[in-house]
């Protein structure tokens, strides 16, 4: 299998680890999903750094970000799908 | 990829099992750092363990400032120890504490002494304790005989995706041989609570897991934050690394115990295991030095530490293994890092992969080999405080 870019943990993830230095917006990127090993594709919208989250979905305010198949946080934006997520769109649902 | 079945160690007087082998010169407290350091500049192969703290506490406080020390004493990493307080009641109280293991130890006191006639005694005693305990051979023990203690540091993304399950690959692997495991960094649970909970052996050890995390939310977090402690909790190195949140870095240090064991109890800081081999989880904070120091002290000879960003912490008495999963911190890094486990996020590598290749530089860390953060002189000794002093 070629390297992938991104890597999801569960499959009702909404968010992906991108795992390259240096992807550039427009990038169709490879999608692992390592529970169980399947891919898709998906074109990232930002230039997004390795280790850094993107939107594997539309998302709203208000919305659930689900990565490990677990809640993580808050989305307090609307994020289009292939988009950057971090600390301008997801906060802490605790403290 | 056959799991190695033992090791080389030395074999101390209660039966434990060191891999390092030291003259420790500890100080009761903060104003007997400069005649510990005085008497390891005098007397070759010691190490003194300077630290800010030991007056005036009381309390609950106080007994972590004597079971840390005591503890610290104790760890079969360390062959003797001279121990230097001010004033000799406290003084013998960790003496006291630490000959219970049976290994070599004095006390020596600095009022109605003065510096430099405790420095000359210490060095003296420090010296024939070099003597008894320089000679000593290593010799081959079950690789069970290992406590191996776990925290990871300047997480990222990374770390919940290879090097932390790396660490719970281990466990997996290790603990079912009769090793002592033990993880903590209680508010880096936060938002997996329910999940570490339920990895107790008994729902009577989950509920006691439940206090624990709670007391750390309502006596240590809630009553003094004053936002929603991002940049601190998650650090400014994790958000750089990707992770955004409490919850998400909660999920990726969970990795750490892996699929199937279960922790046997829950540990106040620097508290020995005693409910057997096995998992356990200790109550600490997630600071990288003052986690290990508690480990070290509760008897843990091996440290095993994921990294994502580049945590770079060491620990004086007790071998700190890093392995990190991300390749720009291997690219940069590449001086602090004992196991390279980014093939993960390649699929180039498996967990199980992970898992041996650090079962195999933990088992040569036993057996000798010095870490990144040994070699690099990393020796961050740093003692937890629960509140301020009288």
């Amino acid at each position: 299998m070629s390297i992938p870019h991104l890597l999801v943990h569960d499959k009702r993830d909404n968010v992906g680890v991108v795992v390259v230095e240096g992807l550039t917006a427009g990038t169709e990127m490879l999608c692992v999903v390592t529970e169980d090993n399947s891919d898709f594709s998906l074109v990232v919208n930002d230039d997004v750094p390795i280790g850094h989250k993107v939107a594997l979905a539309d998302l709203s305010d208000g919305d659930t970000a689900i990565k490990y198949g677990q809640d993580i946080g808050r989305i307090v934006d609307t994020v289009a799908t292939g988009s950057h997520v971090h600390t301008h769109n997801l906060k802490t649902k605790r403290w | 990829m056959s799991t190695p079945s033992t090791f080389y160690g030395y074999r101390r007087e209660n039966g434990r099992v060191g891999v390092r082998n030291y003259v420790a010169i500890l100080p009761v407290d903060d104003i007997s750092n400069a005649a510990c350091e005085a008497v390891t500049s005098n007397i070759q192969g010691t190490i003194a363990l300077p630290h800010a703290y030991g007056r005036l506490q009381f309390g609950e406080d106080l007994d972590l400032h004597f079971r840390t020390m005591i503890g610290t004493g104790s760890n079969p990493n360390i062959a003797a120890c001279v121990v230097i307080g001010i004033e000799p009641g406290w003084t013998k109280r960790i003496v006291d504490g630490i000959a219970e293991t049976g290994k070599p130890v004095a006390g020596f006191s600095i009022e109605q002494n003065g510096d430099i006639e405790t420095i000359a005694r210490a060095s003296r005693q420090a010296k024939d304790f070099v003597h008894q305990t320089s000679g000593q051979q290593r010799e081959e023990c079950d690789l069970s005989e290992i406590w191996v203690s776990a925290k990871c540091g300047e997480s990222d993304t990374t770390t919940g995706l290879a090097s932390c399950p790396a660490v719970g690959n281990l466990y997996d692997k290790l603990i079912p041989t009769g090793i002592y495991g033990v993880f903590g960094e209680t508010s880096e649970i936060t938002g997996a609570e329910h999940l570490c909970a339920a990895r107790a052996v008994t729902p009577e050890i989950g509920e006691k897991f439940m206090r624990t995390f709670q007391a750390y939310q309502d006596e240590v977090i809630e009553p003094f934050k004053t936002s929603d402690l991002s940049d601190s909790q998650p650090t400014k190195g994790n958000i750089e690394g990707g992770l955004t949140t409490i919850e998400e870095k909660a999920m990726g240090n969970l990795e750490k115990i892996g699929k199937e064991v279960s922790y046997v109890d829950v540990l106040g800081p620097a508290e020995a295991p005693a409910a057997g081999p096995g998992l356990y989880f200790m109550d600490s904070s997630s600071a990288a030095a003052e986690c290990v120091t508690l480990m070290a002290a509760a008897g843990y000879t091996v440290h095993v530490f994921p990294t994502g960003q580049g945590n770079i912490v060491g620990n004086p008495i007790i071998p700190v293994v890093k392995l990190t999963g991300n390749p720009r911190t291997v690219r940069t890094m590449s001086e602090h890092i004992d196991v390279d486990v980014s093939g993960v996020i390649r699929r180039e590598m498996t967990i199980s992969d992970a898992g041996d290749a650090l079962i195999d530089m933990m088992v040569e860390t036993a057996n000798g080999r010095l870490t990144a953060a040994e070699a690099l002189g990393h020796k961050e000794f740093v003692m937890t405080k629960l509140y301020r002093s009288a």
